[in-house]
């Protein structure tokens, strides 16, 4: 990725500096980027050359290795956003706000994957896309908790009044977790049908390294997604606040200009 | 704390007492509701008394954003929040307070709708306790969450879309659990009924808790 | 109302072949991550052009 070379802002123009970082990469989040794309190129050659087909799942299996990688991902993003948030409300710390944000929206976006391809899974094992099966029927209350968060972060609010008001939503969003999974095992476990088939079966040798290949490979994604997706909403709120610093400095020179 | 949760407690509640919206407008809505799923159900008693359980937390949960909505509003619309900021009440017993008013108001939904069950599906009641337990915790806990996300979103301008997109989700355990609870009592499912009661209880409390913890901070920053 | 019936009738032919469903999680999963992606490094570059550049990143 090349920087374009501008020439800098000549002087006395009111035109921000266009030399030095224009996007949100970095020599991290470039490492990062090839790590992951790299990792899945290999992860796809595993999946689908290297490994082969399950006893018990079948070719789903092929499925399974990016449906457990990004429900896991979004779990750690989930309890990472939520940790952000506690420290945002606590020390009032902007870094940890955006931080909650950025992790909770990517989360959200892995999570809606994660109902996705388990419903496709479903198909494939069962013939229908949605059988309230347990875990996907919680993953997507959760989807829908978080996509809830999304929508209050995204009130019209001073800095302090999202971080409070979204922080909360954030941590009974994650508080509620346990309490989703719980409720929804044990109405999955009266139902007592063909979904009792688990999720975890006996895998060793070439498909478990896969699995945990594959998990790997989101978790750097995954990072790779946050670190972009946290330097924009960095951007976004500097953007508003010079935004209002502008306008603060446009009010104060139109008062010299009326008084003098 | 509890003396201050008192005092909101009554202000909300001689307030609704005046202006009864919740009973002019929220119960004639429940009461349609059941109705309407009546006629969507053709009328067939069997199928009507097998969904009431779930029908029923349905229907609280839906009654319940209305209440919160319109509680919500009410506050805003009168200056409310500024007010009890600058009030020396316990932030935690504010929030109390609000669940106790919220709380009263449900109840009064919860046993018109049962009281409309009984009647126009015929549901025949047995478990009372059990019943009486589910709907009383279960209500604490939509009480408890309302009271946290009305004022929340309180002056957002798509508030009346926000709130249930808030609600409705975080609130799901309880409508799995009122309704299998309710199941059960009224001898119609299987598995111990107390189990899903105490993830009623369970639910309660950490709307409770979680509530008087953000409230102080809620109602500073905000 | 056809197209969609046909539509329809493509998708569920499709979906119940077994390599048809692995391909379409995995270009699902990678594809939605694409166009997020695309998408945020865009914003951050329009974004990036309109901030001061000492303000542009946290450190």
């Amino acid at each position: 990725m090349t920087q374009p070379v501008t020439p800098a802002a000549p002087e006395g123009s009111v035109a921000p500096d266009r030399s030095g970082a224009l996007s949100t990469s970095s020599r991290g989040t470039r490492v990062l980027g090839a790590l992951s794309l790299v990792g899945l190129v290999v992860l796809v050659l595993f999946s689908f050359a290297f490994s082969k087909p399950d006893a018990e799942l079948g070719e789903s299996i092929r499925i399974m290795y990016v449906h457990v990688s990004t429900v896991t991902a979004a779990y750690c993003l989930m309890l990472a956003s939520a940790g952000f948030s506690i420290f945002a409300m606590w020390k009032r710390s902007q870094f940890a706000d955006l931080a909650a944000h950025s992790t909770a929206e990517v989360a959200t976006l892995l999570l809606g994957l994660t109902v996705v391809v388990g419903a496709i899974w479903g198909r494939m094992t069962w013939g229908v896309f949605w059988t309230w099966d347990a875990r996907l029927t919680s993953t997507a209350i959760l989807f829908l908790m978080y996509v809830g968060y999304l929508a209050v972060r995204s009130l019209p609010a001073g800095f302090r009044a999202r971080s409070v008001r979204s922080g909360v939503v954030n941590l009974l969003a994650a508080a509620m977790i346990p309490v989703v999974r719980e409720s929804v095992n044990w109405w999955a476990s009266l139902h007592q049908n063909e979904t009792a088939l688990t999720l975890d079966p006996s895998i060793s040798g070439l498909q478990y390294f896969t699995l945990m290949l594959s998990m790997v490979v989101f978790a750097v994604l995954a990072v790779w997604m946050v670190v972009h997706r946290f330097r924009v909403a960095w951007l976004e709120d500097q953007l508003s606040e010079v935004g209002l610093d502008a306008a603060i400095e446009a009010r104060r020179k139109e008062a010299v200009g009326v008084v003098s | 704390m509890i003396r201050d949760a008192l005092v909101i407690a009554g202000k909300d509640l001689r307030l609704e007492a005046r202006s009864k919206v919740a009973v002019s407008q929220v119960l004639p809505f429940v009461l349609a509701v059941v109705l309407l799923f009546g006629f969507a159900l053709d009328g067939e008693s069997q199928v009507l008394q097998r969904v009431a359980s779930g029908l029923f937390w349905a229907t609280v949960l839906f009654a319940a954003v209305l209440v919160v909505q319109r509680s919500a509003a009410v506050e805003r619309a009168d200056g409310v929040t500024d007010a009890l900021r600058m009030t020396a009440l316990h932030p935690g017993g504010i929030f109390l307070g609000k669940v106790v008013s919220l709380l009263a108001q449900l109840l009064v939904v919860d046993v018109t709708l049962g009281l409309a069950m009984v009647v126009l599906y015929d549901v025949a009641l047995s478990g009372v306790l059990l019943l009486t337990t589910c709907a009383l915790l279960g209500s604490v806990a939509v009480a408890a969450a309302g009271a946290l996300y009305g004022p929340l979103v309180a002056g957002a301008r798509h508030r009346d879309t926000l709130l249930p997109l808030l609600m409705l989700p975080v609130l799901a355990p309880v409508l799995l659990a009122g309704a299998r609870g309710f199941e059960i009592a009224l001898g119609r499912g299987v598995g111990g009924g107390w189990q899903w009661a105490g993830m009623l209880g369970i639910v309660a409390g950490v709307y409770l808790a979680l509530g008087i913890a953000v409230w102080g901070p809620l109602l500073e920053d905000t | 109302m056809t197209a969609v019936a046909v539509l329809a009738a493509v998708l569920a032919e499709i979906t119940t072949d077994t390599w048809w469903l692995i391909a379409l999680a995995w270009v699902l999963t990678l594809g939605a991550v694409a166009l997020y992606m695309a998408s945020v490094i865009r914003r951050g570059r329009r974004l990036s052009r309109q901030v001061p550049e000492s303000s542009r990143r946290w450190m």
